[in-house]
């Protein structure tokens, strides 16, 4: 629950943000530049300019509390319908991404450990500290490059779909399992397709720091007192891996994953603006881009509940994983 | 204790010879930061349209862009731009947060605590996103990307100096400082402070790696630095819209540049924790 400050820090930060950037809003949404004076002190008094800040503030809180995050200037239509419209896309490739990041991570740190300074250990050593110094922009637009130009095998990597497909009754709004709902095969394939090299793309920054951690606290279950009595009374090896020392290992790894997880949102931006994903970040970056501020304004207000979201999320399953901690 | 720690280091650059390259690598970016836009073959952004968009060949090492313009040339003029926004974000933070976390950790209590908190849940937060934000309500020019950075850094420094401030506010030294009728204020600055400053040193180096691939991705989405002028986000950037038809060298070579600097400053800043902290070698 300490995150719930966060969120309102966040609230009061986009709110300033509204406030302080540059050029009058009322004058924005008057006609165009060329309104009248009494045309935008007309507009300043139906916005609320015209009041003290800290009662423009309590207002704000007022509109975001009844779901009203203003309007965008460049769809012309409620951010709030915006971005409902376009998360699903976003978090389809997050949470693609996260899986895909786990479950390589993981057995790669698990293979480190169990071998430490072996060839396996150091290739994993060498990679994770390459996977951190690539951009993710730069890795996504080489992706680009060997599977789409070089070998052909990934499609146009523009947007979610290919305009000529039909889309399926929308359930989820993740693509890939609405196909699978609709038992449409070929359209999930082309959908999968899609989602593919921008999962991996954000994948490949992300897997770095989670096989890190990995490695580091099998390390330290692995040479525990309970490993070895385990070991001396004869279980199996992969018993011994999985069961005992990669359960206790675990801990550190959902903590991390947590704070991964808040770095892929960040990332989300240049991955999205790499493959044209239609998801709520490009939209966000696109009306950043043409001052159009409200759209940033839900985003960042959209990202801060879903960080905090995620951390409630982390101590539920850090709650599961060891049953010791009670939330 | 000198020669002691001296013949640490050379031990640890023979055990780890990644760090002696690390740091020879620091000292060619600046060096070419420096020296670079004096020796570059070609103007960074004189345009040669019957040149554009050429493989890299021995006269254009990285090849040309689409006006022509040679790419090894600006890559080695954009180093320049690309380190001072990065040190200067960083060096900002560094001061920031070392004053501000070393006076919270020698403090303590409540204010210490809600500070505490308060980073905590900073370092959590899509650091991105807050950057971006922030680029636009401050307006799209390069010190505000500087500033951006600083701000999304802060609450590392802050961590990291009041942890290493609490540990040490009531040894020996510093209780004898204060006996000797030193104030709080000339204990922390004078005393705690250069006992930071080694462990901060790392930290800095680690975090430029990060501030420089921040930097380049702020400017890749379009905020901050602004074309013609020459930058790692930037070109790949530009040379993002040529990738699907195969201009490979217009996105790899800003791409490999951004990967061999951040690769430098992690492997010194790792280097530099096994010289100072043998036991945090991981």
């Amino acid at each position: 629950m300490s995150s719930l400050p966060a969120l309102f820090g966040v609230l009061v930060f986009t709110f300033l943000l509204m406030r302080v950037l540059p050029g009058d809003p009322a004058v924005f949404f008057a006609s165009g530049p060329n309104a009248g004076k009494e045309e935008i002190e007309v507009i300043r008094k139906q916005m609320g300019l015209d009041k003290p800040v800290p009662q423009q503030l309590l207002l704000y809180l007022y509109d975001v509390g009844r779901g009203n995050l203003g309007r965008s200037l460049m769809t012309g239509q409620a951010v709030t319908t915006d971005l409902r419209d376009r998360l699903p896309a976003s978090l389809e490739l997050t949470l693609t991404a996260l899986l895909i990041a786990l479950v390589s991570a993981i057995p790669l740190g698990v293979l480190a450990a169990l071998k430490p300074g072996s060839v396996i250990d150091h290739g994993v050593r060498l990679f994770c500290a390459l996977g951190v110094c690539v951009p993710t922009f730069v890795s996504g637009l080489l992706l680009i490059y060997v599977f789409y130009y070089l070998l052909g095998l990934a499609p146009d990597p523009t947007g979610r779909i290919d305009v000529f497909t039909s889309l399926p009754p929308s359930r989820t709004g993740f693509l890939t399992i609405d196909f699978l709902l609709a038992g449409d095969l070929d359209g999930w394939w082309a959908a999968f397709r899609q989602l593919i090299l921008p999962a991996a793309t954000m994948a490949l920054f992300v897997i770095a720091p989670l096989a890190r951690i990995t490695r580091a606290s099998m390390l330290v279950s692995l040479g525990s007192d309970f490993v070895r009595t385990a070991r001396s009374v004869g279980l199996s090896w992969w018993r011994i891996v999985v069961t005992y020392a990669l359960r206790n290992a675990i801990l550190p790894v959902i903590t991390i994953a947590g704070i991964v997880f808040s770095t892929m949102l960040g990332a989300n931006v240049l991955v999205e603006k790499v493959y044209s994903w239609p998801g709520v970040a490009s939209y966000a970056l696109d009306a950043l881009l043409s001052s159009d501020y409200a759209p940033v304004q839900g985003f960042v207000l959209l990202m801060a509940s879903i960080f905090v979201v995620v951390n409630l999320l982390v101590d539920v399953l850090y709650g599961i994983a060891d049953p010791r901690v009670s939330i | 204790m000198a020669s002691a720690t001296l013949r640490h280091t050379v031990w640890i650059l023979r055990g780890n010879p990644l760090t002696a390259v690390a740091a020879a690598g620091v000292v060619l970016l600046i060096l070419i930061a420096i020296f670079g836009p004096s020796i570059v073959p070609y103007d960074p952004i004189a345009s040669n349209v019957s040149q554009a968009l050429a493989p890299p060949s021995a006269a254009h090492l990285a090849g040309t862009d689409q006006l022509g313009r040679d790419t090894f040339s600006r890559l080695v003029v954009a180093t320049r731009l690309d380190l001072v926004i990065a040190v200067s974000a960083v060096g900002i933070s560094f001061v920031l947060g070392a004053v501000i976390g070393a006076f919270c950790g020698y403090a303590g209590g409540r204010l210490d605590r809600a500070v505490g908190r308060f980073v905590d849940v900073m370092m959590a937060f899509p650091l991105f996103v807050l950057a971006m934000a922030m680029v636009a309500a401050l307006g799209n020019r390069v010190e505000n990307i500087v500033i951006a950075t600083a701000i999304i850094n802060l609450p590392f420094y802050i961590r990291f100096a009041r942890a290493e401030v609490n540990v040490r506010r009531n040894v020996g030294w510093v209780e004898a400082a204060r006996a000797g009728g030193e104030s709080n204020f000339s204990v922390v600055l004078r005393f705690l402070l250069p006992n930071v400053l080694p462990a901060m040193a790392v930290q800095m180096s680690l975090n430029l790696g990060w501030a420089i691939l921040n930097a380049a991705g702020l400017s890749f989405i379009g905020l901050g630095v602004r074309p013609p002028t020459p930058e790692w986000g930037i070109m790949v950037a530009e040379g993002a819209r040529f990738i699907s038809t195969g201009k490979w060298w217009l996105v790899a070579f800003p791409g490999l540049a951004l990967m061999l600097a951040v690769l430098c400053f992690n492997l010194l800043g790792d280097g530099m924790r096994d010289i100072l902290d043998p036991r945090m070698r991981t």
